[in-house]
């Protein structure tokens, strides 16, 4: 069966890309555009290392297929920091230590931004709910947390 | 936040919360994981597993699937030549050839579900599952055992016909699934008992728990036409992954490169081989690069998780409090091939205390389960949550409080530690006053609330270790380690190196080199990667420091004793104090060339004296009585790091260590159906915890300075996971009254025994 050809945006930049039927928007991502930050921990929409936005909204990439996105808009990892600037919650994830494998790192910040855009403050308990999605196995999410409160309250002061 | 300053020294990185080297990298997604590597002409590696719990492979046919166009490379066990049973060390655990071939690539016999029968090369994911479709095994398929005690009848189906138990007079007539026997203590135990006002006496179970990393291994291999094999991998140890490739297909080890990728997680799950020699065997015969990645079913599937144990636990007591005598008896599930991590399940069982007369006796039984791989701290988390409830257990029935009576017992400076040798400076009395002191230790508790304690024991290792430092032209500083980084590695490495040499710390780059580049590291594992790789980076900077003064003095028409390094400087010491200004490591790296070349240290060491960490871990819980579900409401811990070089790295492993502990304490567990087949293979069911099923985790640093380290320094990766499940156990027989010693302590479970007491109920 022949691909199917699909034009969307990802990262503000205007992609096109040839897919087969099955293969995912995180296959897409990874194999086609070769933006490997958007990571595959399970590939059944458990761990969340996959997250990225469509249309501004949270998604596993992974449960999304590629020829779904056709016309919409992306966001991954790969767009959060500007130019030499790194967004505040990646920058209060190294400041708070919040990382220490990092595998998990990209979803849980695409994760928390899409928080902060919908909520820009939300209490201890609304962000572990929100990101109750996304399983890191090192950190015991303790610093993760602080980083994410943190970075809220600069971003609500800035 | 700051960097510490005084006017001796002037800058002192070790201690403060620098930013990562590598952090940038991992806030972008450009850190390059095990998945993230390709090469050109690279072709698509899918493994075959066996359907079945237990089969003799009678045949393997591949000759249709090595037609199908797009496939370039089938391999078998045919492709991996035999291997003589010896032991080596791996890890903290011991490791087999002869199974090792066995495990990657199942050879007389497929021994669990999973196991790799055979594996393709092709152009495509497509191509590559059709392959695997087209192989032909014949199974006979044999019946199976799962269930530890059962694996240890008589008349339990055997899994290696050769298998004959090790560590008992005489020698068994017959094979059996009991590997081995060890025993471990001192004194006369029935004289200890004797002595004991109050026995206490129990038996506990566990389930076999997955490390759970979040990336699931990946291997990327190329082979070219003269043999040389270039190999990118997630690893724990990436000379481990070559000697063991290098071994299994019968290569030059100087052939063999390895290059660590970023790693997502190992917990000592990463310290084995699995995909790797499948990817070097592929790409061999291919010619081409080949890349395996497993799903997370196939990590669940077919790699270690740890041990599930059956343990009886005796321990007696005065009415005093003085622990008399003890007594324990493991059986830990290996998976299919021996190796379970009894044998340190035995040492730690009872480490925290000084017990005159005690005894420990494991046993290491394979049933067809995967093989089991080290998981942070093997074995020391079975064993100790059953001695940690029954201390709590006594402690109820003495009615001494739970942590007055771990000290009155507790090991300290000069105690004999149950596994033999004599105890140096160590902080388990620090860790117990230290949540004593907490006023989350005095904060009252509502109905259906409890609170438990308990206490955690770990070695630590060290080995062998190189690292290399080297001064560029303009001051910087390159160092190259060789243990990969699971968590901030880099940074403490770096922290330390500035420390040294007196230069910042952000002029100090370091990598993780790859087997090529750097000198023969043993694995990130044991907690050592910090303790050793600073003591590597010390020895480093003293050659350099050494070297600079000798060029210093050359220099300035000195004698050598006439200069000293301090501060980052060479300067002129004693009657020449003065008479040059101080140099600095910058400036004399500018004239590298007109003094002597190139200026670097390597440290070659194989690190001696780890010391033990002890931690002790406090914890409330809140059991809903309608559910059975138990919610952790706050989290407290302590332990000790002999120096914490960066105390945000030091508290994150607690935080992990204790929520990993969480995990098996109420929810972890293989489940597994009649037909010996993996019922939960997925993150949906098998539950670890998310962020909204821990509070916040209160770690607290204590430190012991170690004294065989030149900062003091501890392993502290392991420990952490050791106490949390008895503490979880100890605060819900608080809470409720029961005490359980089945884990995990599920919802179901905990609804059941409320049941039978007829205390279930919605809550008032």
């Amino acid at each position: 069966m022949a691909k199917h050809h699909v034009t969307a945006t990802v990262n503000g930049d205007a992609v096109e890309f040839l897919c087969e039927t099955e293969e995912t928007l995180l296959d897409v991502l990874r194999d086609t555009l070769h933006l490997t930050g958007s990571k595959e921990g399970c590939s059944s929409g458990d761990c969340g290392a996959c997250s990225v936005t469509l249309d501004g909204r949270l998604v596993c990439s992974c449960l999304v297929l590629g020829c779904e996105v056709a016309g919409r808009s992306i966001e991954t990892i790969e767009g959060m920091a500007t130019g030499e600037t790194l967004h505040p919650l990646q920058q209060k994830f190294l400041e708070h230590a919040a990382l220490q494998c990092g595998i998990c790192t990209p979803g849980f910040l695409v994760a928390s931004k899409a928080l902060l855009e919908r909520d820009p403050d939300p209490t201890e308990t609304e962000i572990r709910y929100w990101l109750a999605g996304n399983l890191c196995r090192c950190t015991g999410y303790d610093k993760i947390i602080k980083a994410v409160m943190d970075a809220a309250a600069e971003m609500r002061t800035s | 936040m700051q960097a510490k300053t005084s006017a001796a020294l002037p800058q002192s990185y070790v201690g403060t919360r620098t930013v990562r080297p590598d952090g940038v990298d991992k806030v972008t997604g450009r850190a390059r994981f095990g998945a993230d590597f390709n090469l050109p002409g690279q072709l698509v590696g899918r493994v075959l597993r066996s359907p079945h719990a237990h089969a003799r492979i009678l045949s393997i046919d591949t000759s249709k699937a090595e037609r199908l166009p797009g496939v370039k490379a089938v391999v078998t066990r045919d492709d991996f030549p035999d291997q003589s049973s010896e032991f080596i060390p791996a890890g903290e655990m011991m490791m087999n050839y002869r199974d090792v071939v066995r495990n990657v690539m199942a050879r007389e016999k497929a021994l669990y579900e999973g196991h790799a029968v055979a594996a393709v090369a092709a152009t495509s994911t497509a191509v590559a599952r059709r392959a695997l479709k087209l192989i032909d095994v014949q199974y006979e398929v044999l019946p199976h055992v799962i269930d530890v005690v059962d694996a240890m009848k008589p008349e339990a189906p055997l899994l290696h016909e050769d298998l004959y138990t090790a560590g008992v007079e005489p020698k068994p007539e017959r094979p059996s699934n009991i590997a081995k026997r060890v025993e471990i203590g001192h004194g006369d135990i029935e004289a200890g008992f004797a002595r004991a006002d109050v026995i206490v006496e129990r038996e506990f179970s566990t389930q076999p728990v997955h490390q759970g990393y979040i990336e699931p291994h990946a291997a990327l291999a190329s082979v070219s036409e003269d043999g040389a094999v270039e190999l990118w991998c997630t690893t724990q140890g990436h000379f481990i992954v070559r000697a063991h490739c290098a071994r299994l297909l019968g290569l030059d080890i100087g052939k063999v490169r390895v290059t660590a990728s970023e790693i997502g997680g190992g917990f000592g799950g990463k310290t084995v081989v699995y995909l790797e020699p499948l990817a070097v065997a592929l790409s061999r015969k291919a010619k081409r690069p080949v890349k395996l990645v497993m799903s997370r079913e196939e990590v669940f599937k077919a790699s270690g998780p740890t041990s599930g144990a059956r343990i009886k636990v005796k321990l007696g007591a005065t009415k005093a409090g003085k622990f008399t005598g003890a007594f324990a008896e493991l059986k830990y599930q290996a998976g299919a091939f021996q190796g379970s991590p009894v044998q340190p399940g035995t040492m730690c069982a009872f480490a925290p205390y000084d017990i005159e007369h005690v005894k420990v006796i494991g046993y290491d039984v394979v049933s067809n389960r995967p093989k089991v791989a080290a998981y942070r701290a093997p074995g020391a988390p079975i064993s100790e949550f059953a001695v940690e409830s029954v201390v709590d257990e006594l402690a109820k029935k003495l009615e001494i409080d739970p942590v007055e009576l771990r000290l009155q017992n507790a090991a300290r400076e000069g105690t004999k530690a149950a596994y033999g040798p004599k105890f140096g400076p160590i902080g388990l009395i620090d860790t117990l006053h230290a949540v004593e002191k907490t006023n989350h230790y005095t904060t009252p508790l509502e109905e259906w609330q409890g609170r438990g304690v308990a206490s955690g024991f770990w070695f630590n290792i060290g080995g062998e270790t190189c690292a290399s430092l080297t001064v560029n032209e303009d001051g910087t500083v390159s160092l190259m380690a060789g243990t990969p980084d699971i968590g901030g590695l880099r940074a403490s490495l770096a922290m330390v190196a500035a420390d040294e040499l007196g230069v910042p710390y952000d002029k100090v780059r370091p990598i993780i080199g790859d087997t090529g580049s750097v000198g023969y590291n043993f694995l990130t594992g044991g907690s050592r990667s910090a303790f050793s790789g600073s003591m590597a980076v010390v020895e480093a900077a003293k050659q350099i420091k050494a070297d600079l003064c000798t060029r210093a003095a050359k220099l300035w028409e000195l004698a050598p004793d006439q200069v000293a390094f301090e501060n980052g400087h060479v300067k002129p010491v004693g009657d020449t104090n003065g008479r040059h200004k101080p140099v600095s490591v910058a400036d004399l790296a500018k004239v590298a060339g007109k003094t002597g070349g190139p200026i670097g240290g390597v440290g070659r060491i194989n690190a001696q004296g780890a010391g033990p960490s002890f931690g002790t871990h406090l914890v409330d819980v809140e059991v809903d009585p309608e559910t059975g579900r138990v919610t952790i409401l706050r989290y407290t811990m302590a332990q000790d790091a002999g120096r914490a070089i960066h105390p945000s790295y030091v508290e994150g492993q607690y935080q992990g260590g204790a929520a990993q502990g969480i995990g098996w304490a109420l929810n972890e567990e293989y489940i597994y159906g009649a037909d010996g087949k993996l019922q939960n293979a997925g993150f949906l069911d098998y539950r670890m915890p998310v962020a909204s099923d821990v509070p916040m985790i209160d770690a607290i640093i204590v430190e012991v300075p170690n004294p065989r380290h030149p900062y003091g320094v501890r392993g502290v990766g392991e420990t952490p996971i050791v106490p949390p499940m008895a503490a979880i156990a100890n605060a819900i027989e608080n809470a409720t009254g029961i005490r359980f010693t089945e884990l995990p302590m599920s919802p179901p479970k905990v609804l059941k025994a409320l049941k039978e007491r007829g205390l279930n109920g919605v809550k008032a």
